[in-house]
C-alpha cells in the first residue's frame, strides 16, 4: 500500500517534467499553428484578424503565461481548443483513444496466443529441432519491423488474392463488430507478430528457468505428470517476466502504433499526434502526449502491481 | 581476439557475425559511391524495369538502380545506428556513472529526468525532436541518440551502484585512489560486458528507428537514399514492380536480425549468468 501511495507520488513529477519537455518542443517547431492551420490562405488575414484568431486560442501570451494558463486549465480537465478540428482537445484524444486501445488489446491476445504456447513447447523441448525451429522463427519475428510486415502483408494479399485491407471509413466496435473486426484484425496481426516472438523468447527463457529449479525437481521426483509440472508448478514463476515484458509492450501499443495506422489508414492516436505535430497543433500535441505518458505511467504501475499477484514472496519499494 | 573466436563458435554467433559483416562492406561501398550505377541518376528509359542483369534489383519509378540505392541507403542507415548508438551510450554511460558515484540528490534528479523521456514511446520522442530540428539525417541521429540514452544510463547505473559497495572499491579508495581513477578503471571496466551487449542490441533498434522515421518521411531526405524512404515509395507501385518492396523490406529485415543475434551470442559469451536464459 505505501509503495503504491510513493508510486502515485512520483506520478505527478513525471508529468510535470513532460508538460513543460513537450510545451517547450512543440514551441521549437520552426512555423506558427495558425500559418499552419489555414495554409496559404493565411496570407489573406489582415493583422486584425491574425491577432484575434491568436486571442482566441491563447497563443498570443508570453509562453510561461501559456504554460501556466495550460496547467491550470488541465487541473480543471480542460486541456484547450485543438487548432486543426475546432474542437476541444480532450473529445478529439478520447474519439481516437478506443480505435489504439483495442488495436492494442488484440495485438497483446495474438501475441499471448501464440508466443505463451510456442514458448513452453520450446522450453519443454529444449534443444530438439523443433526448439530451435521456434527460436529461429521468433528471432526472425523479432527482427521484423511492423511497417515491412504490413506491407507484405498487404502485397501477399493484393497481388496472390486479389483483395485489399478493409479501409475506408472506420466504424467503431459497438456500431459494426463484425466491420470493426474486419478492419483490425490485420493491423492486429502486423503488430502482433514482433509482439508475439518477444513473448515467445521470454516465456521459453522463462520456463527453462523454472524448470531447472529445485523446486520443480521435487515435484517431479514425487511423481506429479508432467503436465502437473508444467502447469501448476512452473508457468505460475515463469508467468512474471512474461507480464512485465507484456506489460511494457502493451504501454507503448497505447501510444498508438504511428506508423501502422499510417499503413493502414486507420484513424489512431498515433496518426492523430504525428498529424497534429506537423501542424503545430500546440494544445493538440501537448494534450496527447500528457495523455500518452499517463496512460504509459498507469499501465507500467499495473505490471508492478501483477508482480505480487503472481508472487507474494515479492515486495514491492524493497531494494 | 579471444571475443571473436567465441563469437565465431557461437551459433547464433556466427551468423549474425557474417550479416554484420557482410552489411558493413555494403554500407562502405555505399558511402564511397562504390555502387553497380550512381544511386540518383535517373535512366528514364528504364523506369520500373525488373530486375535482371542490366539492374540486378531492378529501377524504381524514376528509372534510379534500386541495388545501388540499397547500398548508399544502408549506408546512410548505418551512419545514423552508429552515430546515434555512439551518442546514447556516451551520453547514458556518463549519466549513469554520474548518478550512481555521486549518488543522492544527483542520482534522483538524473534518474526524474530519464523516466521523463521513458514516459514517452520511442517513436513519438523521435517525432518530436525531428520535427523541431528539420528532418535529415543528423537530426536523426541525435533524436534516436536522445531516445537510446535513458536506457543506457539504466544500464550503466544499476550495476554501478552494486560495484560501489564492492571490497574492491573499498580498498581502491583506502589507498589512496581518486574518484576519476576509480570510476574509469574500477567501475567503467566492469561495464564494458553489459554495454557492448546494449550498444548491439541498440544498434538493431537504431536501424529500426530510422528506417521508421525515412518511412513517415522525417528522416533522410529524397533524393538521397534510405531504406524506410525506399519502402515508403513503394507503396503505390507494389503491385506493378513488387521488387521496390520485397528488396528494401528483406534489407531492413535482415540488418536487424544480424544485430539481434550478434548481440545475444554476445550476451551468451561475456555474462555466463544469462547463458541459458536467453540462449
Amino acid at each position: 500500500m505505501n509503495y503504491l501511495l510513493r508510486r502515485l507520488a512520483t506520478f505527478p513529477l513525471v508529468l510535470l517534467g513532460v508538460s513543460i519537455l513537450v510545451f517547450v518542443a512543440i514551441r521549437m517547431v520552426p512555423g506558427d499553428s495558425i500559418t499552419a492551420m489555414l495554409g496559404t490562405e493565411a496570407g489573406l488575414l489582415t493583422p486584425a484578424q491574425r491577432d484575434s484568431l491568436a486571442a482566441y486560442f491563447g497563443i498570443d501570451q508570453p509562453w510561461f503565461v501559456q504554460y501556466w494558463r495550460w496547467i491550470g486549465g488541465i487541473l480543471h480537465g480542460n486541456f484547450g481548443i485543438s487548432v486543426t478540428y475546432g474542437r476541444p482537445v480532450l473529445d478529439v484524444i478520447l474519439e481516437r483513444f478506443p480505435l489504439t486501445l483495442e488495436l492494442a488489446v488484440l495485438s497483446m491476445i495474438i501475441a499471448l496466443l501464440v508466443g505463451m504456447p510456442a514458448g513452453i513447447y520450446a522450453a519443454t523441448h529444449n534443444e530438439k529441432p523443433s526448439d530451435l525451429g521456434v527460436r529461429i522463427i521468433a528471432m526472425i519475428g523479432q527482427s521484423t519491423p511492423s511497417f515491412v510486415l504490413g506491407l507484405l502483408i498487404i502485397y501477399t494479399l493484393s497481388a496472390g488474392f486479389g483483395v485489399l485491407p478493409a479501409m475506408g471509413e472506420f466504424a467503431p466496435l459497438w456500431q459494426d463488430p463484425l466491420r470493426n473486426l474486419s478492419q483490425l484484425i490485420l493491423p492486429a496481426i502486423t503488430l502482433g507478430f514482433a509482439f508475439a516472438a518477444s513473448v515467445t523468447r521470454i516465456a521459453r527463457s522463462a520456463m527453462l528457468d523454472v524448470l531447472s529449479d529445485d523446486y520443480v525437481r521435487t515435484a517431479r521426483s514425487k511423481g506429479a505428470s508432467a503436465r502437473s509440472v508444467i502447469w501448476r508448478h512452473a508457468l505460475p514463476n515463469a508467468l512474471i517476466p512474461v507480464v512485465t515484458l507484456s506489460g511494457i509492450e502493451f504501454g507503448y501499443l497505447l501510444g498508438g502504433a504511428v506508423i501502422v495506422e499510417q499503413i493502414y489508414a486507420l484513424p489512431g492516436l498515433g496518426r492523430m499526434v504525428l498529424d497534429a505535430i506537423l501542424q503545430r497543433d500546440y494544445a493538440l500535441v501537448q494534450g496527447s502526449v500528457l495523455f500518452i505518458a499517463f496512460n504509459f505511467m498507469i499501465v507500467n504501475l499495473l505490471v508492478d502491481l501483477a508482480y505480487v499477484a503472481l508472487d507474494p514472496r515479492i515486495r514491492l519499494g524493497e531494494q | 581476439m579471444r571475443i571473436l573466436r567465441a563469437i565465431f563458435g557461437h551459433g547464433s554467433g556466427r551468423i549474425g557475425g557474417l550479416i554484420v559483416c557482410v552489411y558493413l562492406l555494403l554500407a562502405i561501398l555505399g558511402l564511397l559511391g562504390l555502387t553497380p550505377h550512381n544511386p540518383i541518376t535517373q535512366y528514364r528509359i528504364d523506369r520500373l524495369h525488373a530486375p535482371g542483369a542490366a539492374y540486378w534489383m531492378g529501377t524504381d519509378l524514376f528509372g534510379r538502380d534500386v541495388a545501388s540505392r540499397l547500398m548508399a541507403g544502408i549506408g546512410q542507415s548505418f551512419t545514423v545506428a552508429f552515430f546515434s548508438v555512439a551518442f546514447a551510450s556516451l551520453a547514458g554511460t556518463i549519466l549513469g556513472l554520474a548518478a550512481a558515484w555521486l549518488g543522492r540528490r544527483w542520482d534522483g534528479v538524473v534518474m526524474r529526468i530519464m523516466d521523463v523521456l521513458l514516459a514517452f514511446p520511442a517513436i513519438l520522442l523521435a517525432l518530436l525532436i525531428v520535427t523541431v530540428a528539420g528532418p535529415g539525417t543528423w537530426t536523426s541521429v541525435v533524436a534516436i541518440g536522445i531516445v537510446y540514452t535513458p536506457i543506457f544510463t539504466r544500464v550503466v547505473r544499476g550495476p554501478a551502484l552494486s560495484l560501489k559497495t564492492r571490497e574492491f572499491v573499498d580498498a581502491a579508495r583506502t589507498f589512496g585512489s581518486s574518484s576519476r581513477y576509480i570510476v574509469t578503471r574500477h567501475l567503467l571496466l566492469n561495464l564494458v560486458a553489459p554495454l557492448t551487449v546494449q550498444v548491439t542490441l541498440a544498434l538493431a533498434w537504431a536501424l529500426l528507428t530510422e528506417a521508421g522515421l525515412s518511412f513517415l518521411g522525417l528522416g533522410t531526405q529524397p533524393p538521397a537514399a534510405s531504406l524506410g524512404l525506399m519502402l515508403s515509395d513503394s507503396r503505390n507501385l507494389m503491385e506493378t514492380a513488387p521488387w521496390l518492396l520485397i528488396f528494401p523490406g528483406l534489407a531492413i529485415m535482415i540488418s536487424i536480425l544480424g544485430f539481434n543475434l550478434l548481440g545475444d551470442a554476445l550476451r551468451d559469451i561475456l555474462d555466463p549468468r544469462m547463458r541459458r536464459a536467453f540462449a
